[in-house]
């Protein structure tokens, strides 16, 4: 428009208050016919906050966020925004924007209207609707496909228009479905800050449901690990990843190896842990553990080292085979009684393979291994 | 035409000439049994006079000048009106219902739903007489209950046919209609919850123009169903109503005067043709 002596700056002439809203979960319980699909669990989401609830399919996640958003009505336990709780509040009063992992983009309307569809329900003028449709089509950098239908746009473009929409309507609270379960893989990383920009943008406090652990590290600040409706462990991602609360959380957060053994020692520095395979380590862990007691000690592939001679700390094995990833030179060795282990190491130009098949495996500097009571 | 043939043929030249014969045996059915009598039907109806000496445009200026046919023309416009709209008011809390439902009580309404399709038309209606007569069970309830004194004549007239009617044409409607509310994503209407849209509203905008294909399809099954009804209509409507079928049945086989009756079959042809027509207009007019 002809305004030409204006900055180009964004209009926010009503954005929310800076202070985000907290999110409580409170003893949340909800059960399908005969099975509990979410079985108590407790969360508390700080105000500006985003917690990806991580998990397979079938454990629950999904069912806690359409509570999250009054879809289902749990069977027991508060959702409390703020100091409120929203349960006795239909799905359109929760002031709550979702975005769906297919878009859910109604097909007969254009972006515009998509966008606009919040604030007409909500009553307000055509004026204030079509400023409002132009300053979020700017945020997401779509002004051009304002008349376009869903299907005419792009999978990237849909989401962000998805996303355009649930902000209309300066919602206090951002659910995300699998947001990026359908875009491809060049894709990911752009929504991925994209939706981290705006979520840092709009002041929000977000819940992420994903199954994929990757997207859950790079955009949530804490992490729900669930299994089976339950939280098996909340922290920061690296928390999760370096100090999993159960072999279940282990398992899922990236790749690790188990190496079965027994707790000989315990002292300041940590257990002394005889390993099945032939060695002894030893091993700091937050759980007490008695002398005696059999263990799983857990180690990423990263942690641990190939070398050409025996040493402390370590084991013979045979690799049996080589696998160049990137920078990467990933080794599937097998070791004493049967136990298979993937070694990460840095790869060097050039090499493709490790030349000798016998090599002796063992703990890195900084390893950080976990320890788990084994039944 | 053959741009598209050819496409469909593929490569092969002789593609082309299987398609025509895999076609044929249908084409011929409705050359032999529907084109050839439609022009003769078109022919005998410029015959002036019933006994077929005379040619002329007597009997369509009879036909549209009188009042009386004219008034028929209209009741049987009607009546399609009636009963998709009925239909309509029916089947879509129906098909919303069926929706929110599980898998075995989706299997149970399917079957509701279907099985006055396995009954005869004849002895549906029939039930409806049983129904709908002075002594039958709606007076009878409406009595007990005090509704009414006396009670109700419903059957031979309008709302009597068009309650029978809509029973009757019910699964028409509903069939197309469940089909694509059960296509209908969730997430659309769970959508336009979160955005603050009350459950009305979402029917409005969301449910209703996104299931319209569905109610178009079946609006025109029975529309075209209803108007044609011929053996509900003179059942239940008696010689009190008089619709176009039962006007050409009278002329064809009573009166005798065919060239009456073929305008009055044509007449009742262009009548439905034109409730589809309009129907798909309304249609594409949705889709845009």
């Amino acid at each position: 428009m002809g305004s030409g002596s204006r900055p180009v700056m964004l209009q926010r002439p009503d954005m929310p208050p800076a202070v985000a809203q907290p999110l409580t979960l409170d003893g949340v319980t909800h059960s399908y016919g005969g099975g509990l699909a979410v079985d108590n669990v407790t969360l508390e989401v700080k105000g500006g906050e985003l917690v990806a609830l991580l998990g397979p399919s079938g454990c629950g996640k999904t069912t806690l966020l359409r509570i999250v958003a009054g879809f289902i009505e749990q069977s027991n336990g508060k959702v409390i925004i703020g100091e409120r709780p929203i349960d006795t509040l239909p799905p359109s009063r929760r002031e709550i924007g979702i975005v769906f992992q297919n878009y859910a983009l109604f097909p007969h309307m254009t972006v515009a209207q998509n966008i606009a569809y919040g604030l007409a329900a909500r009553g307000e003028s055509r004026k204030v609707q079509a400023e409002r449709v132009a300053e979020m089509l700017a945020i997401v950098q779509l002004e051009a496909m304002a008349d376009r239908k869903p299907r005419q746009l792009s999978g990237g473009q849909q989401q962000r228009v998805a996303l355009a929409r649930a902000l209309a309507i300066r919602p206090r609270i951002l659910l995300l479905d699998e947001p990026f379960a359908a875009l491809d893989k060049n894709l990911r990383l752009d929504m991925q800050i994209e939706i981290k920009r705006l979520q840092r943008q709009f002041a929000l406090t977000a819940i992420m449901v994903t199954h994929d652990q990757d997207e859950a590290m790079a955009i949530a600040d804490r992490i729900a690990v669930m299994s089976q409706g339950r939280i098996e462990q909340v922290g920061t991602p690296t928390q999760v990843y370096d100090e999993p609360a159960s072999l279940f959380v282990n398992g899922f957060l990236g790749t690790s190896n188990l190496l079965d053994g027994t707790v000989e020692t315990a002292g300041p520095e940590g257990y002394g842990v005889a390993l099945n395979a032939g060695t002894r380590w030893t091993v700091a862990s937050s759980r007490k553990f008695a002398p005696g007691e059999p263990v799983t000690v857990s180690v990423r592939p990263e942690q641990m080292v190939l070398a050409d001679e025996a040493g402390e700390g370590r084991f013979p094995v045979s690799v049996a085979l080589s696998l160049p990833i990137g920078g990467e030179l990933i080794h599937d060795v097998a070791g004493p009684a049967g136990t298979s282990l993937k070694i990460a190491a840095p790869r060097r130009p050039g090499v493709s393979s490790r030349s000798a098949e016998q090599a002796f495996c063992g703990l890195a500097d900084h390893a950080r291994p976990s320890l788990f009571a084994r039944s | 035409m053959a741009g598209a043939i050819a496409v469909a043929g593929g490569a092969t030249a002789s593609g082309e000439r299987v398609d025509w014969r895999l076609a044929a045996p249908l084409g011929l059915t409705y050359l032999f049994f529907f084109a050839a009598p439609f022009a003769i039907l078109l022919g005998i109806s410029f015959y002036a006079d019933a006994e077929q000496t005379r040619l002329g445009l007597g009997s369509w200026v009879k036909f549209y000048s009188d009042a009386f046919y004219l008034k028929v023309i209209f009741d049987t416009l009607k009546l399609g009106f009636f009963a998709v709209a009925a239909t309509t008011l029916v089947a879509y809390p129906l098909a919303l219902v069926f929706r929110a439902s599980g898998p075995r009580v989706q299997r149970v309404l399917i079957f509701v739903i279907l099985m006055p399709l396995l009954t005869s038309v004849v002895i549906r209606t029939f039930a409806w007489i049983v129904i709908l007569a002075r002594e039958g069970v709606v007076n009878q309830t409406l009595m007990t209950l005090g509704l009414t004194a006396a009670p109700l004549n419903l059957l031979q007239t309008e709302l009597g046919l068009v309650i029978a009617l809509t029973q009757i044409e019910m699964p028409l409607m509903l069939l197309p209609l469940l089909t694509i509310m059960n296509q209908m994503d969730q997430n659309l209407v769970d959508a336009s919850r979160a955005l603050g849209a009350s459950q009305w509203r979402t029917f409005f905008r969301v449910v209703l123009p996104l299931t319209l294909p569905g109610w178009i399809a079946g609006a025109t099954l029975v529309f075209a169903s209803s108007t044609t009804a011929f053996i509900s209509q003179t059942v239940i409507g008696g010689a009190r109503l008089v619709y176009l079928p039962a006007l050409i049945y009278q002329q064809a086989t009573v009166v005798y005067n065919w060239p009456f009756a073929a305008v009055a079959s044509l007449t009742l042809l262009f009548t439905v043709l034109a409730g589809i027509m309009a129907l798909g207009w309304l249609g594409r007019f949705a889709k845009t």
